[in-house]
């Protein structure tokens, strides 16, 4: 086993994820999609990391391979310090443990014939951490834990509302007592005023239970409020990297500045006041990403380098990693 | 004095299901003027679409029907008047444009196609001129190269340039009304401030007016002229946007302001939490305030009577028993 640094507790290296795509006669031709290309980040132990990006820039995609529920295409995972690109059969589950998954749709992710006592204890059941229906009991403490009525553990999904819902969803990712939880778009499903109380909750978690999160988003409001660090995503590279209050206060790569500027604030008379940078036409297709800096055809500071050179991730100051060749 | 376009009137929309009577708008008014840009701002199922459907006449019966209140749209209570004239109101006075564009567009037929269909129907274009105008209008909401695209599918655009047809589409018979439900719900942040600048753009260059139906504070906090905030089917307050957001006077209002993270302000400000969940509409008691079971300032009043609206400055009104003393206190 290869340790390494120890002070992240999550570690992606060079990570590649493509996605082939087979077409043509007989399928033979083949064209990936280049859905994660050469990411590397770490997370803190006790650190939440946001990851923000629009639709398909692969942020969903980095959350998977850290569980190893995909396979790299190249690149290292490490967890612990230990690789978990290479891990098999019974080491790969016992690590598995200790890293959960919550998911967006809390209406798609719940078994609608199990019962919420069920749904909860089964990880347990999987990971042969109790025996019997001792599982039972421990749902019953993730209920509370969750603030959810723990006489309820019998009733099946469709008896709960949307926040509840997210909130067994986030007992059941509990329940192995991990180290580390993927939080892939918890609350973008749900309304403003559960949206507030499933963040307070998982901060609020996070700190009773010394957790670190991935925290995968869109909404960069919500980032900002939870996350330590934020690394900005666009299409499968890692433009822009640092801690919450220096991305939000300062951003460095123009894709970052017209992201920030594109959410409108909720105050009418501050948001008059920001200048505004709409960005043109579409994200481009990830199967075949523009060359050089892959922002270069809606950057509005674009110079003829950043089509034809791609700009490196590089530290300009206090460990702000931007990657840019203008920043 | 700026002419009034549309005037909805103690809206009552309920739907009959087997849980019983579920008033899913109860008692809903306010005007929209020639030209401006309303919000209609809740959180899901507080009727906000109930509400936009019933303009249409578009509530499928059974189980929903309008049991009452008048809709009035240049001059007329569109409740009354005979299905064949209300086809030719809608999409042609009255446009909508929906959540997900892609169910919304037929699949099998080319988007020019589509939006011809309604010039030709609601404006008499013959089949060739109804393409080309089409080819305008698509030009109109930024569609690039759109002479070639015109004669594409739905499923060669992205979400946005789905949503920009519907746009073209609704569009196609110069309304002066558009209604917009949850038009940038499903995308991404870039494109719904390129959708809603364009929506914005054309509001000013039609002289049409919006209603637009979102849960995003912030997109309304941008664009909209006047707010209209619904719960439970009701009413709770409506006012010009500046003071909604500057001064909000109903606790669902101040809740739901306080309870959004926002950008401007520190990281480490704590969010407000309104406590509880909406609730099941077809229990829910009929002669108290709606939203008083999550209430901080409720008060034995809120359980035993319906507010009514009141005024409470300019073109501002709201729906709390309890509003004069809560402003005294202040948010605590």
């Amino acid at each position: 086993m290869k340790v390494r640094d120890n002070s992240y507790l999550v570690e992606a290296k060079d990570v590649v994820k493509y996605f082939p795509l087979q077409f043509g006669l007989l399928k033979r031709k083949i064209l990936n999609i280049k859905a994660v290309d050469k990411v590397s980040f770490g997370i803190k132990s006790g650190e939440t990391l946001g990851l923000v990006g629009e639709s398909g820039c692969g942020k969903t995609t980095i959350g998977r391979c850290i569980l190893r529920l995909y396979d790299l295409t190249d690149g290292k995972i490490y967890f612990s310090g230990e690789d978990t690109t290479v891990l098999e059969g019974e080491r790969l589950r016992k690590i598995r443990r200790d890293m959960q998954l919550i998911f967006q749709d809390p209406y798609a992710s719940l078994d609608p014939r199990m019962t919420v006592g069920d749904i909860i204890g089964e990880p347990l059941l999987v990971h042969n951490l109790v025996k019997g229906n001792e599982y039972k009991e421990q749902a019953k403490e993730m209920m509370k834990l969750v603030e959810l009525d723990s006489n309820m553990s019998n009733r099946y999904p469709h008896e709960f509302s949307g926040g509840q819902r997210q909130r067994i969803g986030i007992a059941r990712a509990l329940a192995t007592r991990p180290k580390f939880i993927v939080c892939d778009e918890p609350v973008s499903a749900l309304d403003v005023s559960i949206q507030a109380q499933v963040i307070k909750l998982l901060t609020r978690l996070k700190e009773e239970l010394n957790l670190t999160y991935l925290f995968i988003a869109h909404d960069l409001s919500v980032v900002r409020y939870i996350s330590d660090r934020v690394a900005v995503m666009y299409l499968g590279k890692i433009m822009e990297i640092t801690d919450s209050a220096a991305l939000y206060a300062k951003p460095l790569h123009p894709y970052t500045q017209a992201l920030l500027s594109a959410v409108p604030i909720p105050n009418p008379e501050v948001d008059r006041q920001r200048s505004r940078i709409l960005l043109p036409g579409d994200v481009p297709s990830p199967l075949l990403p523009p060359t050089g800096c892959r922002f270069h055809t809606r950057c509005r500071l674009a110079i003829p380098k950043c089509k034809e050179e791609e700009p490196q991730l590089r530290d300009v100051g206090n460990e702000h990693w931007v990657a840019c060749h203008l920043a | 004095m700026i002419e009034t376009l549309l005037e909805v009137k103690d809206l009552r929309t309920y739907f009959y299901i087997d849980q019983g009577e579920l008033r899913a708008v109860d008692g809903l008014s306010y005007t929209v003027k020639k030209g401006e840009f309303l919000a209609l701002v809740g959180e899901s199922a507080c009727g906000k679409s109930v509400s936009a459907l019933s303009i249409m006449r578009l509530i499928p019966y059974p189980p929903g029907i309008i049991v009452g209140g008048e809709i009035i749209f240049d001059g007329k209570d569109l409740l009354k008047v005979r299905e064949e004239e209300m086809r030719s109101i809608r999409g042609n006075r009255i446009a909508m444009i929906f959540q997900e564009p892609m169910t919304s567009l037929n699949p099998v037929l080319t988007i020019g196609r589509q939006i011809a269909e309604s010039l030709e129907l609601h404006r008499g274009f013959d089949r060739e001129s109804a393409v080309e105008e089409a080819v305008r209008l698509l030009k109109l909401v930024g569609i690039p190269d759109s002479e070639r695209r015109v004669n594409q599918y739905p499923y060669q655009f992205s979400g946005g340039m789905q949503q920009r047809i519907m746009i073209a589409m609704a569009l196609s018979c110069d309304p002066a009304l558009l209604i917009a439900d949850e038009p940038t719900t499903s995308v991404d942040v870039t494109v719904q401030a390129q959708l809603m600048e364009l929506i914005n753009n054309l509001r000013a260059e039609f002289d049409m007016a919006v209603v637009l139906i979102t849960h995003n504070l912030g997109v309304v906090a941008r664009h909209a002229d006047h707010v209209v905030v619904m719960y439970a089917g009701r009413l709770m307050e409506s006012g010009p946007t500046d003071a909604i957001y500057s001064n909000p006077r109903h606790p669902y209002t101040m809740g739901l302001i306080a309870s959004v993270p926002r950008l401007d302000l520190p990281r480490d400000r704590s969010l407000h939490v309104i406590p509880g969940l909406p609730p099941d509409l077809t229990q829910l008691p009929r002669n108290i305030c709606p939203f008083a079971p999550r209430c901080e300032f409720r008060d034995k009043i809120c359980i035993e009577a319906r507010p009514e609206l009141e005024q409470v400055g300019e073109d501002h009104y709201v729906a709390c028993f309890r509003h004069n003393e809560i402003k005294n206190i202040g948010r605590a």
